[in-house]
């Protein structure tokens, strides 16, 4: 610690005396066009969805249009598509974050084990993150959850147990399983990375007192991923609320509302319903719900950056 | 038996077992790639079956899937090569020369990543349809570049700030113009985090799935918009989707073995480490 604090003084002088000149690099002309394309990203369609939920505006009619108040806040919020919307969302989120941390959490302690051939083992169970949703969401649901010709039917049918029509009779539970199957490797993967940063003189003072397996689990390993379990609570959240391709190839949605969660709520309204004004309202509402995961992950993040 | 051996036994039992488990799908797909349409939709499911390379012959004499394939390659490379010289310079000047609000900007860059896509899928989907930039590949380029930017410039910034700054310094004394000490001694000693950096985007670009449904149709559709549009026939082109599918994942699965560790560092935005 004392050696790089040493080097910093050291290079910092070494730039005061030998390169004035140099020192006075001008960072804005640098730094400003990532800041001007990013500030226009983010604001400009921000603004524009604000002010097109206070609109009447449909893409099909053009005759409709003028200042709407909150009439389409009142009107989506009165709307029972938007709250099962809602709780689709929720549910959705909540039980993939059960799923892949739990789940995380054993395997990340099963792959940081010594065993014979673990890396391949590892690179094959982390292989769903880097498939594309579209891809992951046809696979489940051609091939393994298709009523009659798909394999979870055949293996029923071979047991002497009903088929389960998943997408008809089980449209959310098979989305949930899609999509946690899909983040599984990203709660794995970090998980492992924060489990390996634990102290090994640690764990070996602990075996030393006598400490068992699940007193090794409890005491030792989960106190330390704490900090990991929260980050990937947060960057799931972020991610899970707008859960859309693996919707859009599967049920659509359907049947009825079952499945459609805020995201797929949005674009219904927008691209299928044209309501340009109510779209946004929900859009607005899709924002703030984000927002208020991202200031926790904001800050955890922060805290770390200054270490 | 000592018990060591035993456990270590048992953990590779378990552990091959999830693994297999996890996999299994992605290896099911494959291996319905090699069968024939009849063997793919078959009750009992085929283990064991002559295998086929007709499926792979199919997809690749239809001109489109060439057409889609390029698409993805064009756009991913396009976009993350515009997101890393727009990050460079910006990188560069935030690890070198940091300022009192360096870590404010750094904050609120990695802030822009957490707003939902949705919240703004209104608004660039009416300025992409009245300015023609829909079903463009620049259209997409522009929206993925604009996506990846936070994280690729805090990538960037923590592998710049691993190089020595005195290799910098140095150089400067040596009388090196900015431009060449970036060039010339900043690009070659970080090339490795450059091209990790690199791979994650292509790796995000390559996968995503709701800008490229929303936004393309069919002239500059990527992958992953040519295979939604299996989801409507019903089973009746497993084999083609699955040989379809693993030449579309085949690279990207690879980019992604390559880079696990530095994809932890750069979806997490430092946060654990």
């Amino acid at each position: 610690m004392a050696s790089t604090t040493t080097t910093a003084t050291v290079s910092g002088a070494t730039a005061a005396i030998g390169g004035r000149s140099q020192r006075t690099v001008k960072t804005l002309p640098l730094i400003a066009p990532s800041v001007i394309v990013l500030f226009l990203w983010m604001i400009v369609p921000l603004a524009m969805t604000l002010w097109f939920s206070f609109q009447y505006y449909n893409l099909l009619d053009p005759s409709v249009g003028g200042f709407a108040g909150l009439e389409n806040y009142t009107y989506l919020l009165t709307d029972p598509s938007l709250w099962t919307a809602m709780l689709n969302t929720i549910l959705l989120v909540f039980w993939v974050l059960v799923i892949t941390v739990g789940l995380g959490t054993l395997l990340a302690v099963l792959f940081d084990q010594d065993f014979y051939g673990r890396g391949v083992a590892r690179l094959l169970a982390i292989a769903p993150f880097f498939v594309m949703p579209t891809v992951s969401a046809l696979v489940w649901k051609n091939m393994l959850m298709h009523p009659v010709n798909g394999l979870f039917a055949f293996f029923s049918r071979s047991l002497g147990l009903p088929v389960i029509d998943f997408f008809g009779s089980l449209p959310l539970t098979s989305i949930i399983i899609i999509v946690a199957w899909q983040w599984l490797p990203f709660a794995l993967l970090i998980l492992l990375t924060a489990i390996q940063s634990l102290d090994s003189e640690q764990k070996e003072a602990a075996r030393m007192d006598g400490a068992g397996p699940f007193a090794m689990f409890f005491f030792i390993i989960l106190p330390h991923l704490g900090r990991a379990i929260s980050v990937v609570i947060m960057i799931e959240t972020i991610f899970l609320l707008s859960v859309f391709a693996e919707i859009y190839v599967t049920t659509s949605g359907g049947p009825g509302l079952a499945s459609t969660n805020l995201a797929f709520l949005i674009y219904l309204r927008a691209l299928r319903e044209y309501d340009v004004g109510g779209a946004s309202a929900a859009g607005v509402i899709a924002v703030i719900l984000a927002n208020i995961v991202a200031v926790f992950l904001v800050r955890s993040i922060a805290r770390n950056i200054a270490d | 038996m000592h018990p060591k051996t035993r456990e270590k036994l048992i953990a590779t039992v378990v552990g091959w077992l999830a693994a297999g488990v996890i996999f299994f799908p992605i290896f099911w797909m494959i291996l319905t790639s090699f069968k024939t349409e009849v063997e793919a939709i078959a009750t009992p499911p085929k283990l064991f079956f002559t295998p086929t390379l007709e499926n792979y012959v199919t997809v690749r004499e239809r001109a489109d899937y060439v057409h889609f394939a390029l698409n993805s390659v064009l756009i991913s490379v396009g976009a993350t090569l515009l997101a890393t010289l727009i990050a460079i310079p910006a990188s560069y000047a935030m690890a070198f020369f940091p300022g009192k609000r360096t870590k404010d900007l750094l904050l609120w860059m990695l802030s822009t990543k957490m707003m939902p896509a949705v919240g703004v899928l209104i608004p660039i989907y009416l300025l992409f349809r009245d300015s023609g930039a829909i079903d463009t590949r620049w259209g997409l380029i522009l929206v993925y570049t604009l996506m990846n930017l936070p994280i690729v410039v805090w990538m960037l910034y923590t592998f710049f700030k691993e190089v020595p700054k005195d290799i910098l310094e140095a150089g400067r004394m040596d009388g090196a113009k900015p431009k060449q000490e970036v060039w010339m001694l900043l690009m070659p000693l970080s090339l490795p985090g450059i091209a990790s950096t690199a791979l994650l985007s292509i790796i995000l670009c390559w996968n995503e799935a709701f800008w490229s449904l929303n936004l393309t149709t069919s002239q500059a559709a990527p992958l992953t918009t040519f295979i939604a549009s299996f989801s409507a026939p019903e089973g009746l082109f497993w084999a083609k989707l699955s040989a379809a599918s693993t030449i579309a994942i085949a690279p990207i699965l690879v980019f992604g073995w390559m880079s696990q560790r530095q994809l932890v560092r750069g979806l997490t935005f430092g946060a654990v480490k």
